[in-house]
C-alpha cells in the first residue's frame, strides 16, 4: 500500500530548488503544520493548499509525471520557479503516504490543470514526430545557412591570423595584454555566428591568469582552437563524422536525428552551472540495457530553475534520441514517472577510464573529458603530491586525480564520509584535467545513489 | 595534470618557442608551431596514464550501530538544510527547524542509530558553527566522523571534544600510561586526564594530584583543583583541607568552597559554629536576631571568607553572608528550637536581617542540594512574586526548583505562571522536565490565551512561544487546534495583533506535528 517507491527523495527535491533561499523556504514548508487538503496519484500528481498570511491558503499542484518533466502551479505571487510552496509540498510528499496520502482523486482546481496538461501531452504526441517542421522555403534555407557558412568561414580565416599574429609575437604578450584582446576578438567571432568559437576565445583571455603552467595551457587551448579552425576551412576534405563534429564544435545546431532509444534510464545525476544570465542543467543518463549513456541539457533564464527535473538515483522508463558525434540526445517521449531501483552501471578501474577517454579523442579530439563509472576506488589524500585527492584503484597502485575544482567542492567530503576508506563506485567526468565524481554508491546492495553536485 | 606517457622535449620546446615567439627564431613558422602543437595535445591527452597512488586512508573504524529508517533520514537532511540560520525573526508559521535538530539528535541517540555517511559533512558544519550541539552530534556520528575530522580541518573540534580522538588518553586503569602522561603531558592533556581518570577512581585521581601538587603552578592548581568536583566526597577533605594553606588566594577560595559543600567536614562545623553564633530567636518577641560579625580574623579568612567586601556593601554584612552561605543548612534546627525549614523561613527577622540572612540560605540550600530548604524557600508559588520569602531572585529561584523532583517543580512552575502570568517565567520554565508535564503545558498555553486576549503583540513572549515550541508534549497538539484560527481584536488590541497570533499559534501547532512525526519515524520497526 506504500507508495514510497515512487516517491522521491529529500535531496531529488531539494535539487529542483532554483536558488538556496528557495531550498530553505522550501524546507521550512515541508512540515505538515500550514498544509491542508493534500493528496497525490500514482502518476506523479501532488496538490495541497498552504495557509499563509493572508486570509486564502495557496493552492499548490505539481505534476512530476509529465512527459516534458516536472511542472508546477500555485496561485502564490512568487516569481520564483518552483516556489516555495510547491518545494515544500513536494518535499511533504517525499515524507511518505502518512503526509501526503496517494492513489488520491484530485479536487477540481488540480484536476482541471492537471487534464490541460494531459491533453497538451496528447496532442503533441498525437503529432507527427518524424518530420521535424519542414522550412516553408527550402531555398530560402539554405541561401541563410550557406551566407551563415561563409561568415563563419571569414571568421574562422581572421581568427586563424590573430593565432599567428600571437604565435609570431610569442605567449609572453599575452600575459601583458590582458583579457581585452580576446574579448574582442571573441565579440567578432559573435558577429561571425561561431559561438563556439567565440566560447573557445573567451576561454583563452583567462589562462594566463591561472597560475604556474599558463604557457603549456595556453599554447594547448591555441592549438586546439587552430585545428578547430583549419577542421572547419577544409571541412570538405575529411570524412563525414568528424566534419559533422566540427560543425557541431564551431556552434552550428545539430538536431537529434538519430532513432528514439527506449529503455529503462537510470538517472545517474542533475547538476546545474549558471552564467549569471542562463542556468544550465546537465543531466546523465544510464540505460540498463542498452548500456548507452546519454547527456540531457536542460535551460532556465535567471531566476528559474530549468523545467526538466529528474531526480538521480531513480530510473525513467522513456525514449531518448541522440545527436550524431556526441553524447547529447533528447528526451523525446517519457512513459510515467522516474521509480526507484533499477541496475546501476558496471564500473571500470582508473587505467581503463583513461583509455576510454583516449579513444574518444579520435572521433572529436576537442573532448575534455567522457563520463565513466570508476567501480572499487578509494577517495585519498595526496598529501606529499600537492596536496589534492585522488581515487585511487583498490590494489593501491594507479589513481585518478581529482580536478582543482572538485578537490574544493563539499562534495569531495560526502565522497570522503561515503567511502570511510573503503572502496566505492564513482561516476563522473574523466578528462585531461583529471577526475569529476558527480555521483557515488558504496557496494552494499540497495545502497542509494549519492549525489556529489551542489 | 596527470602524467603523460612519454613527456619529451618536444614538448617543451614547443612551449618555449612558443613563448617567444617565432619571430625571434627564423627556425618555423607560427602555422607550422602551432600545427605540431595540437598534435602534440592531442597525443599527449590521448596517452595519458593514472598517476601513482597516494597511501590511501587507514579505513574508519566499524560503527555497528543499525541504520536510520527511511523517514527519519529524510527528516534529518531537511533539519540540516536549514542549519545556516535564518536571521532570527521568530514571525511567520512554519517551525523553526534548527532548534528541533537537538531533539532529534537525543531521541536518535536514545535508540542508538548509526548516522547516514554522506549527511556526516553536514553534521559536523552543523556542530561546528553551535558548541551547544557538539556532543549530541559527536554521539551520532560517531567513529566515522572522528575519522573524517582527522582528515579535514574545518572538523577539528571533534577530536578535541572527544577524549581519547586526539592525542589517545590512556585508559583510566592504564597505571603506568596515566603516570607518564601525567608526568610528561601538556596542560590541555594532563587536564583531560585528571578528569578521565576522576570519573573512574576519584581516590586516584586525587593521589595524582597529590604527588605533583607543590610543583604546579599556581592557575593550574586552580584548573586542577576544579577538576575535583566530579565525585566530590568527604574522603576529599583532608587533601582540600590542605589546600585551604596554598600561596595561591583563588586556590583557596576553591578549597573552601569545595569544603563547605561537604557538609560533614571540620571546615562546614567551622563555619556554622561562626554562623550560627550570630542569629538567635528572641524567644519572648518569636524575632530572629542578627548580630554580624565584628571582624574578619585570619582563621576565617583561612577558611575562605573574603575579607573585602564588593564596593557598597558593609564589611560586616558581607562577612556574615559567606558565613551562612558555607554553613550546613541541617544545623540551624537545633538552633531554633527544632523547628522545621518552612517554620525557620517563616520567622520574622529583625532590623532588615531578612534580605541578608534569607539570600544566603538560599546559596547554601542550592550549593548543598538540600531538598527541605529548597522547598522552604521558594515559598508557595501564588505568593506575590517580587515579595516573596526573603526577595529571592528569579535566577536563585531557577536554581532552587533544580532541587525539587521533576513533579513538583513543574507543578510549582504551574502555579506560579497561573499566579503571575508568563512575563517572569522564562527562566523557570528553563529548569522543568521534558516534554512538560500536561499541567505545566496547560498553564503555559491558557496564559498564552490570555495574552493574547489583553491585545499585546506574540513577540512580547516569544521566549516563552520557542520554549513551548520546543518543551511541550507533542500529544497537546490536538488541544491546540483551535487557537490557531484568526479571532476577532479585542477592544484596544495593539493593530494586527490577532493575526500575528493566529500565526504563532499555527508555528507552535506545526511544530508540535512535526516533533510527533520526527519520534515516530525514528522509533524501530516492530519485529514480527
Amino acid at each position: 500500500m506504500t507508495q514510497q517507491g515512487v516517491r522521491w527523495t529529500t535531496d531529488q527535491v531539494l535539487a529542483l530548488a532554483p536558488d538556496v533561499a528557495s531550498r530553505k523556504a522550501g524546507s521550512k514548508l515541508g512540515t505538515a503544520g500550514p498544509w491542508s487538503g493534500t493528496g497525490s496519484t500514482d502518476e506523479g500528481a501532488v496538490w495541497g493548499q498552504c495557509k499563509g498570511s493572508g486570509s486564502r491558503p495557496y493552492l499548490t499542484v505539481v505534476d512530476i509525471g509529465g512527459a516534458q518533466g516536472a511542472a508546477y502551479k500555485c496561485s502564490c505571487p512568487s516569481r520564483k520557479f518552483p516556489c516555495k510552496h510547491a518545494l515544500g509540498l513536494l518535499l511533504l510528499w517525499a515524507g511518505g503516504a502518512a503526509q501526503v496520502p496517494g492513489s488520491a482523486a484530485a479536487p477540481d482546481w488540480a484536476e482541471e490543470w492537471l487534464a490541460g496538461r494531459r491533453e497538451g501531452a496528447e496532442r503533441q504526441r498525437a503529432a507527427p514526430q518524424g518530420a521535424p517542421a519542414a522550412p516553408a522555403d527550402p531555398e530560402a534555407a539554405r541561401r541563410r545557412a550557406e551566407r551563415r557558412a561563409q561568415r563563419i568561414t571569414a571568421g574562422a580565416t581572421e581568427l586563424e591570423q590573430r593565432l599567428t599574429d600571437l604565435l609570431r609575437g610569442g605567449l609572453a604578450q599575452a600575459e601583458q595584454a590582458g583579457y581585452g584582446l580576446w574579448e574582442e576578438t571573441a565579440a567578432r567571432m559573435v558577429d561571425a555566428q561561431a559561438p563556439g568559437l567565440a566560447a573557445r576565445v573567451r576561454d583563452l583571455g583567462a589562462i594566463p591568469g591561472s597560475g604556474p603552467g599558463w604557457p603549456a595551457r595556453l599554447l594547448e587551448e591555441c592549438a586546439l582552437l587552430h585545428l578547430l579552425d583549419r577542421g572547419w576551412l577544409r571541412q570538405a576534405e575529411l570524412p563525414e563524422e568528424l566534419a559533422a563534429t566540427v560543425r557541431s564544435r564551431v556552434g552550428l545546431p545539430a538536431s537529434a536525428t538519430g532513432e528514439p532509444l527506449r529503455d529503462h534510464w537510470l538517472i545517474l545525476s542533475q547538476y546545474d552551472t549558471s552564467d549569471g544570465h542562463l542556468t544550465t542543467r546537465r543531466i546523465w543518463l544510464y540505460g540498463t540495457e542498452s548500456g548507452r549513456t546519454a547527456l540531457l541539457l536542460s535551460y532556465g533564464a535567471a531566476g528559474r530553475a530549468p523545467s526538466l527535473v529528474l531526480p538521480p538515483g531513480l530510473t525513467l522508463d522513456a525514449s531518448v534520441s541522440g545527436r550524431p558525434g556526441s553524447l547529447r540526445a533528447e528526451l523525446t517521449e517519457q512513459f510515467g514517472a522516474p521509480v526507484a531501483g533499477g541496475a546501476r552501471p558496471a564500473g571500470v578501474d582508473a587505467g581503463s577510464a583513461l583509455a576510454r577517454y583516449g579513444d574518444e579523442l579520435r572521433a572529436d579530439p576537442w573532448l575534455e573529458s567522457w563520463p565513466v563509472t570508476l567501480t572499487g576506488v578509494v577517495p585519498a589524500h595526496d598529501a606529499d603530491g600537492g596536496g589534492g585527492w585522488q581515487l585511487a584503484d583498490a590494489d593501491g597502485k594507479s589513481a585518478l586525480p581529482l580536478t582543482p575544482a572538485a578537490t574544493a567542492s563539499p562534495g569531495l567530503w560526502r565522497l570522503v564520509a561515503l567511502s570511510g576508506g573503503s572502496p566505492v563506485t564513482v561516476f563522473g567526468d574523466c578528462g585531461h584535467a583529471g577526475f569529476r565524481p558527480l555521483s557515488a554508491w558504496s557496494g552494499t546492495p540497495d545502497a542509494p545513489l549519492i549525489p556529489l553536485t551542489d | 595534470m596527470i602524467a603523460s606517457s612519454g613527456v619529451g622535449s618536444s614538448w617543451d620546446e614547443l612551449v618555449s618557442t612558443a613563448l617567444l615567439g617565432t619571430g625571434r627564431r627564423s627556425s618555423t613558422t607560427p602555422e607550422a608551431l602551432l600545427d605540431a602543437a595540437a598534435l602534440e595535445t592531442v597525443r599527449r591527452r590521448a596517452g595519458l596514464r593514472p598517476v601513482v597512488a597516494a597511501a590511501p586512508p587507514e579505513p574508519a573504524l566499524d560503527d555497528p550501530r543499525p541504520a536510520l529508517p527511511a523517514a527519519a533520514r529524510h527528516r534529518l537532511a531537511v533539519l540540516l538544510t536549514d542549519r545556516a540560520g535564518s536571521g532570527g525573526t521568530r514571525r511567520g508559521s512554519a517551525p523553526d527547524l534548527l532548534e528541533l535538530l537537538p531533539q532529534w539528535l537525543a531521541t536518535a541517540n536514545g535508540h542508538g542509530y548509526a548516522p547516514p555517511p554522506e549527511l556526516l559533512p553536514a553534521l559536523l558544519d552543523a556542530a561546528r558553527g553551535r558548541t551547544d550541539l557538539r556532543p549530541q552530534v559527536l554521539t551520532f556520528a560517531g567513529p566515522r566522523a572522528l575519522w573524517l575530522a582527522r582528515l579535514n580541518g574545518d572538523w577539528k573540534f571533534a577530536l578535541r571534544a572527544t577524549p581519547g580522538a586526539g592525542a589517545a588518553l590512556p585508559a583510566p586503569d592504564d597505571t603506568e600510561g596515566v603516570g607518564r602522561l601525567w608526568g610528561e603531558g601538556l596542560f590541555a592533556e594532563r587536564v583531560a586526564l585528571l578528569a578521565a581518570v576522576r570519573v573512574h577512581d576519584p581516590a586516584a585521581a586525587r593521589a595524582l594530584l597529590a604527588g605533583t601538587w607543590r610543583t604546579e603552578r599556581a592557575e593550574d592548581r586552580l584548573m586542577f583543583l576544579d577538576s575535583l568536583r566530579t565525585g566530590l566526597g568527604d574522603a576529599d577533605e583532608e587533601f582540600l583541607e590542605q589546600a585551604l594553606g596554598d600561596r595561591s588566594r583563588n586556590v583557596r577560595a576553591t578549597a573552601a568552597e569545595l569544603l563547605s559543600a561537604l557538609p560533614r567536614s571540620a571546615l562546614a562545623a567551622r563555619m556554622a559554629d561562626r554562623a550560627l553564633s550570630c542569629v538567635a530567636l528572641d524567644r519572648a518577641a518569636g524575632v530572629v536576631v542578627v548580630e554580624a560579625p565584628h571582624e574578619c580574623d585570619a582563621a576565617m579568612e583561612r577558611d575562605g571568607v573574603v575579607a573585602v567586601p564588593p564596593t557598597g556593601r558593609g564589611e560586616r554584612s558581607w562577612w556574615f553572608g559567606q558565613l551562612v552561605e558555607a554553613a550546613p543548612l541541617d544545623r540551624w534546627a537545633a538552633r531554633f528550637g527544632g523547628r522545621t525549614p518552612e517554620e525557620i523561613v517563616a520567622l520574622e527577622v529583625a532590623d532588615d536581617w531578612q534580605g541578608e540572612l534569607h539570600g544566603a540560605w538560599c546559596r547554601a540550600a542550592v550549593r548543598q542540594r538540600d531538598t527541605a530548604w529548597s522547598r522552604a524557600l521558594l515559598g508557595p508559588p501564588t505568593a506575590p512574586g517580587a515579595a516573596g520569602p526573603g526577595a529571592v531572585s528569579l535566577a536563585e529561584r531557577a536554581k532552587l526548583l533544580a532541587a525539587l523532583p521533576g513533579a513538583e517543580r513543574a507543578a510549582w512552575v504551574a502555579a506560579f505562571i497561573a499566579a503571575h502570568g508568563l512575563s517572569e517565567a522564562f527562566q523557570l520554565l528553563g529548569v522543568c522536565g521534558t516534554p512538560w508535564a500536561p499541567e505545566l503545558g496547560r498553564a503555559v498555553v491558557d496564559a498564552l490565551n490570555i495574552a493574547r486576549d489583553a491585545g499585546s503583540y506574540p513577540w512580547s513572549f516569544s521566549g516563552v512561544m520557542g520554549l513551548a515550541e520546543r518543551c511541550l508534549d507533542p500529544e497537546e497538539a490536538v488541544r491546540l487546534e483551535g487557537l490557531t484560527a484568526a479571532v476577532d481584536e479585542p477592544e484596544g488590541a495593539a493593530p494586527g495583533a490577532g493575526g500575528y497570533w493566529a500565526e504563532a499559534f499555527q508555528r507552535l501547532v506545526g511544530t508540535l506535528r512535526l516533533r510527533r512525526a520526527m519520534r515516530d519515524e525514528l522509533a524501530p520497526p516492530v519485529a514480527g
